[in-house]
């Protein structure tokens, strides 16, 4: 059985869909498409598709990655074309190779987030960031379906800054100011999401942001520890794939 | 003038709330209009949470004819859930539609579809967050006219007063003509305000505006008489009868969702209207006659269906699939068609018999024999001719077995408690009934290894049956029934593990009973119930028995009066000014042969009964054989 690893975004509207929204939508723009997926056994049978690493509810993503097993071979180019044009605008497929060798989902060691605080403080949001820096754990707490966990938010944080300038303007808050994170945060357990950084923001300088933030997951991947910069994860694949596509995540569009 | 989305306002609360996805729309097969391109705008409720709405049939296929015609456009709203709507009334964000996110208000009609009275209250707060005045009377010319439809709005009666407008019965061609009538409205220049326009309406015959009638009451709460308060306003408003579904095969493009809702199929309403007679069956009672779609069209209908949503599942709908006329073929063609491509059937609503069984062995061909459904309704012989059940014990019992030994483990059985002139036996009978299949299916597949789960709901007397008149039980001796039932089936050594039990109490069948033969006057109760916070009464998390009684005794009116009490031959009953084509005269007569356990053939094969519709509404019955086959698909292979 053929694998292929694709690599898709959640943007603008729908980054509000849910992992298993997300699942069902991806299982019947597959039949729609026409793509041969191949089904488990069994008295119900599934669809093999599974995911790695889904980016939560409400959060935009530039960097999220399934796998489907197709019982025809089938050319990774056509497949990002046909999946692209049979889902929903705002579910976008960036890139398709085919997998040659395991373990995609432990490729996905870290990510890279940018959060947008619009109308919030760039200089409390500076004093706030070096503060957590400079802290060795900084406890938080989240609600989860098992109820309230708390567990340190610092020590999977490789990187956390507030670049210079605002690239564009929330479209709720016209000509508003707006703070930018940017952070590359280790995969650990529990999961450290970025709003368990903002938590600790919080409880580091009393920094609050008056309004939602918004959230984007730019990449996931191999980490290199010294530099605290993401590999592509597809790239070990592509390397074997013969002819494979190149890098290029396509293009972003305007959320 | 264009209409700005309130998405951006929207966008910042919902990162706050349950299941945001439900409230952005941009399902595949929507559309979003230009607004400007039309001057006819319709917003389509469904007001219920959206994972309940959106797969609505009735509000699918008019968003879609609508939607088709030049000059219209229609988008969907539905019901916001209490967190949202908590954070739009304090952030002052209107009722919105999913598609381009406008304001509800902006639109020229709000058409809500009713299929239960439990969303009567969601109307109202999806008519206060969109700033429409609830009362009719206080809405001006920059409000939508406010439309009904759906089976509760053959008794509209008691939101009369929060209704400009109603309609009966199929609303695809109504809703083309009320565009119409709109269309030339609005190119003279809206001449005469609302009114006017109502007044046109009205006129037709075929669409109902409460306010153009006044109801006279007796002094003991009778009503003497609901009469027009203006000429030319008809005496009484017909329902409407789409005739040859095979010119109306939509959906053509279903509403394929992202988020998750309650049918996650695709549905082919395979035939309108059911002529069984079941007598406690409204739906059987007001879609008459029967009309089939063909079986081609059916097979053209499912193909383009899966192929347009992606969907791994087909329903076949209607009120009782099995008796479609090439019931038989379209199974077999489907199932042949589909076989080995995870593509699975299900035929809801089927008969207790034996023919069923070899149906949902071919629709069961893709999977595994999981759970077959009946619906005997009844639980004794003389209940169930009572309510005009055609099924022996022997009969039932045969079904059953036959599905036993052909490998299906599960039997699901669906009863009524609280049915007219039932006694404590007719419902103890019902576990009898249930203790008899299993020893029965032991028997013949010498295995232990299957159940049966009885699953009752509480009997509501509905409008424009023949039970209309009849007092509802109370809701102690439906649980007091269900109760002493629960005990027998539990405490049985023998079966009481092999046979499952569902049920829910009395009470909200109740509130059901007041809201569908209710009058005017119950009106103030669904506002002060709505007022003290009452929100998706369909829910038993948010349904409150005891705010439903404050409010009615607040309002002063006697629940019971309305519930329990039996009514005479000659009371004026609420909706006798709205003619559902069924003959008074054969209700009344069939309602006192269902009290001496009389039953009455299905008119498709036998004579005509007169009951009224067909010669009244100009129709007849629609069905086949036609003779045609369906032919094997032009499997789409992927590319």
């Amino acid at each position: 059985m053929q694998r292929l690893r694709v690599r898709y975004a959640k943007r603008g509207r729908l980054r509000f869909s849910s992992h298993r929204d997300i699942s069902r939508a991806v299982e019947r723009a597959v039949r729609r498409a026409g793509i041969p997926v191949a089904f488990s056994a069994g008295f119900s049978p599934h669809p093999k598709i599974s995911y790695a690493g889904a980016a939560p509810t409400g959060v935009a993503s530039e960097a999220e990655y399934l796998e489907i097993g197709v019982t025809k071979l089938c050319e990774p180019g056509r497949i990002r074309a046909d999946l692209d044009a049979s889902l929903p605008p705002g579910l976008d497929v960036l890139d398709v190779v085919e997998a040659t060798q395991s373990g995609l989902a432990d490729r996905l060691e870290a990510s890279e987030w940018v959060v947008r605080l619009p109308g919030a403080d760039r200089e409390l949001a500076e004093t706030a960031v070096a503060k957590f820096l400079a802290s060795g754990a900084v406890e938080v707490e989240r609600l989860t379906k098992k109820g309230p966990r708390r567990f340190d938010a610092r020590e999977a944080v490789l990187r956390l800054e507030v670049p210079e300038g605002t690239d564009r303007t929330a479209a709720q808050v016209p000509g508003q100011s707006c703070v930018i994170l940017r952070m590359v945060v280790r995969h650990v357990t529990p999961a450290v999401r970025p709003d368990d950084v903002l938590t600790g923001l919080r409880l580091v300088a009393d920094f609050a942001p008056p309004v939602p933030p918004e959230v984007t997951r730019l990449a996931q991947g191999p980490l290199d520890a010294s530099t605290g910069a993401l590999a592509d994860p597809l790239d070990l694949d592509r390397d074997i794939t013969r002819g494979g596509e190149d890098g290029s995540a396509g293009e972003h569009v305007a959320g | 003038m264009s209409v700005e989305s309130i998405f951006p306002r929207l966008e910042a609360l919902l990162p706050k709330v349950q299941k945001p996805i439900q409230y952005v729309g941009g399902e595949l097969n929507s559309t979003v209009k230009d607004w400007d391109s039309a001057d006819v705008r319709w917003a389509l409720m469904y007001p219920d949470a959206y994972e309940v709405g959106l797969p609505n049939q009735g509000v699918a296929i008019l968003y879609e004819i609508l939607n088709e015609l030049p000059g219209t456009l229609a988008e969907r709203t539905y019901a916001v859930w209490p967190d949202l709507e908590a954070l739009m009334r304090a952030e002052g964000v209107p009722q919105f539609t999913v598609d381009a996110h406008r304001p509800v208000r902006a639109f020229d009609v709000l058409g809500l579809s009713f299929s239960t009275e439990l969303g009567y209250t969601n109307m109202l707060t999806a008519l206060d967050l969109a700033g429409i005045p609830l009362a009719a009377v206080d809405r001006g010319d920059d409000d939508p006219i406010v439309l009904a439809g759906g089976h509760a709005a053959f008794n509209p009666e008691p939101i009369a007063d929060f209704l400009d407008a109603a309609v009966l019965g199929d609303g695809e061609q109504i809703a083309i003509a009320i565009s119409e009538v709109i269309r030339e409205w609005k190119a003279e220049g809206s001449p005469g305000g609302r009114d006017e326009l109502l007044m046109r309406l009205a006129e037709s015959g075929g669409v109902y505006v409460p306010k153009f009638y006044d109801v006279d009451y007796h002094p003991d709460g009778r009503i003497k008489r609901v009469a027009p308060n203006r000429p030319d306003v008809p005496w009484r408003v017909h329902k409407h009868t789409v005739m040859d579904l095979d010119e109306w095969p939509y959906p053509k493009k279903p509403l394929v969702p992202l988020a998750e809702t309650v049918h996650e199929r695709f549905s082919v309403e395979i035939f309108r209207g059911c002529t069984r007679g079941c007598r406690f069956c409204q739906a059987g009672m007001i879609t008459r006659p029967v009309r089939e779609r063909s079986i081609t069209t059916i097979g053209a209908m499912v193909e383009n269906g899966i192929k347009e949503s992606g969907f791994n599942e087909v329903g076949l709908l209607s009120l009782s699939s099995a008796d479609h006329s090439e019931i038989g073929e379209v199974a077999k063609g489907l199932a042949d068609r589909y076989e080995g491509t995870n593509t699975s059937l299900s035929l809801p609503s089927t008969r207790v018999d034996a023919f069923n069984i070899d149906l949902a062995n071919e629709f069961s061909r893709n999977g595994r024999r999981s759970g077959l459904t009946f619906a005997p309704e009844g639980g004794s012989e003389r209940m169930r001719k009572v309510i005009n059940k055609m099924v022996t014990e022997e009969d039932l019992i045969r079904t059953v077995t036959t599905a036993y030994s052909q490998g299906w483990r599960q039997v699901k059985l669906y009863f009524m408690c609280g049915l007219p002139t039932e006694t404590d036996e007719d419902v103890s009978g019902i576990g009898d009934l249930a203790k008899k299949v299993i020893k029965a299916g032991r028997e013949i597949t010498g295995s232990r290894d299957i159940r049966c789960t009885v699953s009752i709901g509480g009997f509501v007397p509905k409008p424009h049956t023949p039970f209309q008149w009849a007092s509802q039980a109370d809701h102690e001796t439906v649980d007091r029934r269900l109760k002493a039932l629960r005990d027998s089936l539990r405490g049985d050594r023998e079966f009481g593990r092999a046979i499952g039990f569902r049920y829910h109490d009395g009470k909200p069948s109740i509130v059901e009973g007041l809201l569908s033969r209710g009058d005017r006057r119950v009106g103030a109760v669904i506002r002060a119930v709505w007022e003290d916070g009452g929100r998706f009464d369909g829910w038993s998390e948010h349904f409150s028995y005891e705010r439903w009684m404050a409010s009615a005794e607040k309002a002063g009116v006697d629940v019971d009066w309305y519930t329990t009490r039996e009514r005479e031959e000659n009371e004026v009953l609420p909706w006798d000014h709205l003619d559902a084509g069924l003959d008074r005269e054969w209700l009344w007569q069939d309602w006192q042969e269902a009290v001496s356990g009389a039953e009455v053939e299905d008119c498709r094969w036998t004579p005509c009964y007169d009951c009224g519709v067909c010669p009244t509404m100009g129709t007849e019955i629609q069905i086949g054989p036609t003779g045609r086959k369906l032919l094997p698909l032009t499997v789409v292979q992927p590319r």
